[in-house]
């Protein structure tokens, strides 16, 4: 089971230049970074199981869903909550933002469709999960292809220096916490796919 | 099952830094507060302007870590719920003697 | 060149059955001037139609009568069996693919054509002023939002529950699809015409059509078969 936690727990991030509300961007940027890499993970496991069959990829794409789902809702609430003292508003309809939500949404669809599909939905669920990850490139440099209000990406490698170790420190320990999270989600499917196994042998 | 107290040391870890945590995003407070309070009576904008933005900051973390926990919770309890189902079955099973 | 025989004689096949009933086309097209005419009525300012309303309600349109007519013509193949019946030929998926997506595309070009002049008229949008960069605009969006809905349609056949999850799985992917579609028309529709920016919105378009369309190819077979 859970090994001793590897996940860091942060310490307080430094003071930066911009004003308290900032310091949201050391927990607002890694989510975010998460969800995307969350969402290729499910979109790479779920392309493996279409064409390769595994169905340990098959888990590891739901444990994937679930955790860019959870960390979509961590930067959709974040971002607001940020935005609502930088910018005055809580809700922009910009490009990343707007992208960002839809990449939620359709990886929410895609948690819906393997509850509510009936059997054989874990392909269809995989089929659609690899448009989703078609997707986040797409996400990724709409703020770089239209001026929006959002900050460009060209943030992140041009981080002043006090800013730049608790915020790479951030990245680190959401890292591994999704690398635990992934695994332990996986494992429950696993442990769920042995009770099927399980309850059809005992049905004979 | 044999394998509970460390899980619950590790919870009660969590729970302790969370704290540790947030008191430490309190003490990065006082000074923005203590700008505040001499500005009360000359500027009621700054006032409203500068206070939502140590609350917020404070809802953005705790709702992130809340999400975090909770979510490992989740995983835990459904795990949890798997298991035991497991260990019935296999119980059954070897019971029924097939 | 037996890609391409396979994937006309599916579109023949729908058009024939097409011909002799019409009801997919006539509900599809009632369905999307209804639509029009329920967004003219709901985004009236002071008498008037409002004009930045065009391009939107437009494309929705577009989405909501595209998704209609998805459902009802692979419903159309539940019923028969027709789908397993292709599936089991000796011939090449992505071409079955490419045929119902030719036979959705024809549809929904006959839908637009009543659609379009329908709402330059009710929103008084100046919509034909660029024809050609319309049109283009048109049959890329149009294609981007196929691609993705026949393959959703047709993965979906056998599942529960489609109705309800063809829109909640086609949609979010489609919406960067309706975004650009309505921004390259709304940059032909302002009043110095933006024509670089309907340009940079078409070849966006063209992008996202050559990816879905790569993606659904690739993804058909392993989707279809059990």
């Amino acid at each position: 089971m859970f090994m001793a936690a590897p996940f860091l727990i942060d310490g307080a991030p430094y003071e930066s230049t911009m004003g308290l509300v900032q310091k949201i961007f050391y927990f607002h940027v890694p989510s975010a970074m998460t969800m995307f890499m969350s969402a290729i993970v499910c979109g790479v496991s779920s392309a493996i199981y279409l064409f390769k069959g595994r169905a340990s990829a098959d888990r590891l794409a739901v444990a994937a869903a679930e955790l860019t789902s959870v960390f979509g809702v961590i930067v959709l609430v974040t971002g607001p909550l940020w935005a609502r003292k930088a910018w005055g508003v809580w809700w922009v309809w910009d490009e990343r933002i707007t992208s960002t939500f839809v990449l939620w949404l359709i990886f929410n669809a895609y948690l819906l469709l393997r509850k509510y599909g009936g059997p054989g939905s874990e392909k269809l669920a995989a089929g659609l999960a690899v448009f989703g990850m078609a997707n986040v490139p797409f996400v990724y440099w709409s703020v770089n292809v239209w001026r929006t209000l959002h900050p460009k990406t060209t943030v992140v490698p041009t981080l002043q220096a006090g800013m730049r170790g608790p915020f790479w420190f951030c990245v680190l320990a959401f890292l591994l916490f999704y690398v635990l999270a992934l695994s332990a989600r996986a494992r429950l499917e696993s442990r769920r796919a042995e009770l099927e196994a399980l309850y059809l042998a005992i049905e004979e | 099952m044999k394998r509970h107290w460390p899980v619950r040391m590790f919870t009660a870890l969590i729970v302790a830094v969370t704290i540790a945590l947030s008191s430490a995003v309190f003490a990065a407070q006082p000074p923005t507060a203590a700008a505040q309070e001499g500005f009360v009576p000359v500027s009621r904008t700054a006032q409203q302007e500068t206070i939502p933005a140590a609350r917020l900051v404070m809802i953005a973390y705790g709702f992130a870590w809340v999400m975090l926990i909770g979510y490992l919770w989740s995983i835990w309890t459904r795990i949890g719920k798997v298991e035991r189902d497991l260990h019935d079955v296999s119980r059954r099973i070897n019971a029924g003697g097939r | 060149m037996r890609f391409v025989r396979t994937a006309w004689l599916v579109v023949r096949k729908d058009l024939v059955i097409e011909a002799r009933s019409r009801e997919i086309v006539y509900t599809t097209l009632f369905f999307a001037v209804a639509c029009v005419l329920v967004f003219a009525f709901g985004f009236v300012n002071e008498g008037r139609p409002v004009t930045d309303a065009a391009p939107g309600i437009l494309w929705i349109a577009i989405a909501f009568s595209g998704t209609l007519a998805l459902g009802r013509a692979f419903e159309r193949e539940r019923q028969s069996e027709t789908l397993r019946a292709l599936m089991m030929a000796p011939v090449d998926r992505p071409a079955l693919y490419v045929g119902k997506l030719a036979g959705i595309l024809l549809l929904l070009a006959v839908v637009e054509a009543i659609v379009v002049p329908l709402v330059a008229l009710l929103f008084h949008a100046a919509l034909f002023d660029r024809p050609w960069l319309l049109l283009a605009l048109l049959a890329a969006g149009t294609t981007g939002f196929a691609a993705v809905g026949t393959l959703f349609a047709a993965m979906l056949v056998r599942a529960r529950s489609r109705d309800v999850l063809l829109p909640v799985l086609l949609y979010p992917i489609t919406i960067p699809v309706i975004i650009a579609g309505v921004r390259g028309t709304a940059a032909l529709l302002q009043a110095d015409v933006d024509v670089p920016m309907a340009r940079a919105w078409l070849s966006m378009l063209v992008l996202f059509d050559v990816v879905f369309v790569t993606l659904a190819l690739w993804t058909f077979e392993p989707l279809m078969t059990e």
